[in-house]
């Protein structure tokens, strides 16, 4: 059954609005999603209606906020397929790379280990990687790319072909490119060169999109956010094997974390609760249950399915407008629906500027990426993004914004 | 946010047909490269000196409109300007980029034309870029050398 785009729109208030008279065209989903009414009157049951901390009370209220919490925590693992005693909830998933960061490879790294990770990373699964190498004086490699976007698997098998890897960190889903790594091929070559590394893989742009199980793509650990599937910002989560997690130590502590203090010490709460130093987020929590609710009740493979069948439609869109360039993959097979594209001569924040004055919402700038913007030999793209309450209304005002800023910024 | 708002023809005019833009300057005096990593602008200023004044200023570089087209205005403003002139204009600008009004609205000359661009947070920088290589040749002048590097940071 396909995804009723005009039923799921309805949920979503701020799509209501007007801009200068223009119908909001959200393409923006890959830095932040939208938030249906489901997920903002779960935050407000709690405030309402069960106010309370986490974990201690032992009155109804705490009871109902620790069940939510806690619920949140095996919702999350059902959507994942994964275990809850690896659920480990952060802010975001940045904060999720730099858990394993500092919990694993500061400590378990060392001279003569290899790090690897790729030329398309996001920052967050980059620098805290790069960090903590360099902090361990450990060797960092890095996948390079086809000419079409993907991971040059040839090349990555040559980095590994020495045995040295012993962790890697890599993204499923680009948020650039929109390609989709095949995480679960890529782990295997990790860990058939070195049966001890460690795989780490950052689905901020993969969990809101496709279905995924983290038991079947082997990873060790995977870094997901709320904000970019519907639920708030302020939850994140590191979804872990609990035995990787048993191995780490904890990077922030406090509070709820502990089994026992003394004056001179501490020992640890079991996992994952000795990674959550202090008053978590409750109302996050919430939310993410009632977005993750949202999503399994479309389903993910529909979800897919609408996605890929849209970013079809923008990849021909985007291809009749003169001087249009797409970066990554153009079979909608191989990528998402995050689509970046350079207009010849005339700089993003120019294409960004013409197409927000009409109402649509497009990131523009180098996404934190960086390195990957060197590769593309590119400043920065603009880049339009979308999810299940984007429909094909939203494709006009995208390419008619383009070429009104290819006639307004002509030279 | 409106169009005209922030791209008043006079800034399209210096974007479409910049004034001194240059890759080279004969007799240069400071060479100076900023850049802008968040957006990814690059700007080249070139400045030649004569009896304490700025004799030339040519820029060149890669970013979008209003970056360009603030530092062509730019160099209208100042070439012809005694160094310490330049650099008080460059503040009366910069001011204006936040949000006070320009005490020497004449001669700022097409650069008033950017007091729209106060209103656009994000773009502040890029209408600066210009003005601030600017600043950083006069001052690296001033300090006897002929060349700098800066990036700006947000």
């Amino acid at each position: 059954m396909s995804i009723d785009v005009r039923a799921v729109r309805a949920r979503y208030p701020v799509l209501d609005r007007e801009l200068d008279g223009h119908r909001l065209v959200y393409l923006d989903s890959a830095a932040s999603s939208l938030t249906p009414e489901p997920v903002l009157a779960a935050m407000e049951h709690y405030y309402r209606w069960s106010r309370s901390n986490v974990h201690r009370g032992v009155y109804p209220l705490a009871e109902e906020a620790t069940d939510l919490y806690e619920g949140a925590r095996t919702d999350l693992a059902r959507f994942l397929d994964a275990d809850p005693r690896g659920v480990v909830f952060t802010k975001n998933a940045t904060e999720a790379c730099n858990l394993v960061a500092y919990g694993y490879v500061r400590q378990h790294l060392g001279p003569g280990d290899v790090l690897l990770s790729t030329v398309m990373e996001h920052h967050a699964n980059l620098v805290p990687f790069t960090q903590a190498a360099q902090a361990v004086g450990a060797e960092i490699r890095h996948v390079p790319l086809t000419a079409d976007g993907q991971l040059d698997m040839e090349a990555a098998a040559e980095l590994l072909a020495d045995g040295r890897v012993r962790f890697a960190a890599f993204v499923h889903v680009s948020n650039v490119l929109g390609t989709i790594n095949d995480v679960a091929r890529l782990t295997a070559m990790v860990k058939d060169a070195n049966d001890r590394a460690v795989v780490h893989v950052d689905g901020a742009q993969a969990a809101p999109h496709l279905p995924v199980s983290v038991r079947d793509l082997g990873v060790d650990s995977y870094a997901v956010t709320g904000h970019k599937l519907l639920a708030p910002t302020g939850i994140g989560a590191l979804v872990a094997r609990p035995e990787l997690l048993e191995r780490m130590e904890p990077f922030l502590t406090g509070g709820d974390m502990i089994l026992d203090v003394t004056l001179e010490g501490a020992t640890w709460n079991e996992v994952p609760h000795k990674f959550e130093a202090g008053t978590p987020m409750i109302a996050e929590a919430a939310g993410l249950s009632a977005a993750i609710t949202e999503l399994e009740s479309l389903g993910m493979a529909q979800i897919r399915a609408h996605e890929r069948a849209f970013t079809a439609r923008m990849l021909d869109a985007l291809g009749t407008v003169p001087g249009v360039q797409v970066h990554g993959p153009k079979d909608v097979d191989l990528r998402g629906s995050a689509v970046s594209f350079v207009l010849e001569g005339i700089h993003p924040h120019d294409v960004g500027a013409m197409l927000g004055s009409r109402g649509v919402c497009v990131r523009v700038g180098h996404h934190c990426t960086k390195p990957l913007m060197r590769c593309l030999d590119v400043a920065a793209t603009t880049r339009a993004s979308a999810y299940i309450y984007n429909d094909v209304d939203d494709l006009g005002p995208l390419v008619e914004g383009i070429e009104a800023a290819a006639a307004f910024f002509a030279r | 946010m409106s169009m005209e708002d922030l791209y008043q023809e006079i800034i399209l005019d210096h974007y479409r047909k910049p004034h001194n833009r240059a890759p080279a300057l004969d007799d240069e005096a400071v060479h100076v490269h900023h850049s802008n990593p968040l957006c990814g602008d690059e700007m080249d200023l070139r400045i030649r000196v004569v009896d304490g004044h700025l004799d030339a200023v040519v820029f060149d570089g890669e970013g979008c409109s209003i970056s360009q087209a603030s530092a062509s205005a730019m160099t209208d403003a100042t070439i012809g300007r005694e160094l310490k002139d330049a650099l008080d204009l460059a503040e009366d600008f910069r001011l204006m980029m936040h949000g006070e009004g320009p005490s020497r609205a004449d001669d700022l000359g097409d650069g008033i034309a950017f007091t729209g661009v106060a209103q656009f947070p994000v773009r502040v920088k890029c209408a600066l870029l210009g003005w601030m290589a600017l600043r950083d040749a006069i001052e690296t002048y001033e300090s006897g050398s002929s060349a700098h590097t800066v990036t700006h940071e947000e």
